[in-house]
């Protein structure tokens, strides 16, 4: 079972210092930091589930953020709803049109699925940018109102950040959890070869769907919470394609497949990112250096760090998920 | 004895070509049927669409009574139908065992994870790999890999396994242990399909041969009377002496 495995503990430890950190002394800069770091390991961690686990190349995935971030937003704003309601009814919404877009196009395999995936991405920005309830181009903002709620923006800020924390936690959980299963073992039969996953008994193609499906769901919770925080949305900061290949980005460099690397390229790669950003030298620099990066990951060391890891100490294999 | 399967009038086309033609034939229970004939004969085309690999142009496959022509893949394992591959297919980044539990998982009788496992280690028990169960699929041999393949398939618990030369590319020694293992895999209730090109194994092996030329039945029947069988020794054969030779050792 899950709670056997040294990993579960170590997902729990993370978020008990996520959260403690920032706690003493009410440091918020710091918050503000860490919160960059949880969003890019929840965004990891899903689309190791597709990448990783399955094969299938999501170069799309910022789509389910973007989505989650609107209608959490919409709802909170312009319905009234409680926060934490508006962000789960952003995951099963999204996870439900992520089901319907897998459904077709997860019959197309390599390149053609990774193109179909930017062709997701780019039309359901621009329906947005001609979406009236959402505001087209000029996005929504957030009424102050839903901050009363919760006793204050200063207060609603801590409580968002503590349910990122939270949406981070149940995404390594989540991972930790398909990744000992077996479904997960069905999805790695499907990366490693899908035809022969089929003869040997898979349902390739509801297996596909769901874990598509699944990828999506704590995304738009995060995107719900997170543009709660911002406090405005619009179709360009929601689905910016820029994030997406981050993301693919930070799971290559700290490993696809696990869990752990996952959670290490997301700390690594924000942590590159805000040391170039603040650097006066190197600030328009940063997604030269990120590209440059990838290049190297996939060339020299395709399993990214855990998978170097696993080369040098092969028995490490079944010690780091 | 009642047939496990029952293949009635089953194409298969590509385009132009017709590479499986009107073939019938039956496989019965407890049985070892033999599939051979000339290179593009329609063997492994007709093995695909006994699978569900590919969909059958007309006809009708049926096993257990079950009409399984249009079925995919996954749902034929279900009812009790494994293959092997003639390329091998094994899962490189997973482990022996892995690729096992794959198929016990996803087998006949649909297993958790745990119990998976125990009928993985037990199948590769059976084959002669207990001991390299936590290798990675890749650094097998090919004869270890077409071994994984056979306790891929046999995890899966199948009433019916089909074979697709699974002797092929071994040497002598790697044959002779294949063999033992398909007369096991029989005698403990499997009815076996089997494609080869070895003809001294399949002779040995198969209760009765079905022939296949240009995709279409050339004959069928028990092992000496198919290689007496005077078109099947102009089409592939060549030695109208072969029965006598290979069936004379035992």
């Amino acid at each position: 079972m899950i709670l056997k495995r040294p990993s579960f503990w170590l997902i729990l430890i993370l978020s008990g210092i996520f959260i403690y950190l920032p706690l003493r002394g009410q440091n918020v800069p710091l918050r503000e930091d860490l919160v960059l770091v949880a969003v890019a390991i929840i965004l990891s961690s899903n689309l190791n589930l597709m990448i990783g686990y399955t094969g299938y190349v999501n170069f799309g995935h910022i789509v389910f953020y973007g989505l989650g971030g609107y209608i959490g937003l919409y709802l909170t704003t312009v319905r009234g709803w409680n926060l934490v309601v508006a962000a789960f009814a952003a995951g099963v919404g999204v996870s439900f049109l992520a089901l319907l877009f897998g459904l077709g196009i997860l019959r197309l395999r390599g390149a053609y699925f990774a193109l179909a995936t930017i062709g997701v991405l780019e039309a359901v920005q621009a329906f947005v940018m001609n979406f009236n309830p959402w505001g087209r181009s000029t996005g929504m903002y957030l009424s102050f109102q839903s901050y009363q709620s919760w006793g204050g923006a200063m207060r609603a800020l801590w409580i968002d950040y503590y349910l990122i924390i939270g949406v981070m936690a149940a995404s390594l959980v989540l991972s930790l959890g398909i990744k000992i299963s077996k479904f997960g073992l069905g999805l790695f039969a499907i990366r490693e070869n899908e035809d022969a996953a089929a003869v040997l008994g898979v349902n390739t193609t509801v297996y596909k769907a769901i874990v598509y499906s699944v990828s999506a769901f704590l995304p738009a919770m995060a995107g719900a919470f997170m543009f709660f925080k911002n406090g405005m949305i619009d179709p360009f900061v929601a689905f910016e394609f820029m994030l997406s290949l981050e993301g693919i980005v930070m799971l290559m460099l700290g490993g696809q497949g696990s869990v752990t690397g996952a959670a290490l390229g997301a700390g690594m790669y924000e942590w590159l990112r805000s040391y170039l950003l603040t650097s006066p030298k190197l600030s328009d620099f940063q997604l030269v250096i990120a590209g440059g990066l990838l290049l190297v990951v996939v060339l020299f060391a395709p399993g990214g760090l855990i998978g170097w890891v696993y080369r040098l100490v092969p028995r490490s294999r079944g010690v780091i998920e | 004895m009642t047939p496990l399967l029952e293949v009635k009038n089953v194409s298969k086309r590509f385009g132009g070509l017709l590479a499986v033609s009107d073939v019938s034939f039956t496989l019965n229970q407890g049985e070892i049927l033999g599939l051979i004939g000339p290179n593009g004969a329609g063997k492994t085309t007709l093995f695909n669409v006994v699978n569900g690999v590919y969909k059958s142009d007309g006809g009708s496959i049926r096993f257990e009574g079950h009409d399984i022509a249009g079925e995919l893949p996954h749902r034929v394992v279900h009812l009790g139908l494994a293959r092997t591959h003639q390329i091998v297919q094994p899962l490189n980044e997973m482990t022996v065992e892995d690729n096992v539990t794959v198929g016990a998982c996803f087998g006949r009788e649909y297993l958790g994870l745990g119990a998976a496992r125990a009928v993985a280690r037990e199948v590769l028990e059976q084959v002669g790999m207990g001991t390299r169960g936590k290798l990675l699929a890749r650094s097998l041999t090919i004869a270890g890999k077409k071994r994984l393949e056979v306790a891929r398939a046999l995890a899966a618990k199948p009433k019916l396994l089909l074979l697709d030369e699974v002797l092929a590319g071994l040497n002598p020694t790697e044959i002779a242990q294949m063999i033992e293992l398909v007369r096991t895999i029989r005698d403990r209730g499997v009815s076996v399909f089997m494609i080869e090109h070895l003809m001294q194994a399949v002779m040995n092996l198969s209760d009765r041969i079905v022939v296949l030329n240009f995709g279409q039945k050339l004959a069928e029947g028990r092992p000496e009377e198919v290689a007496r069988d005077p078109q099947v020794i102009e089409a592939y054969l060549g030695d109208p002496n072969i029965a006598e030779k290979l069936t004379d050792r035992n």
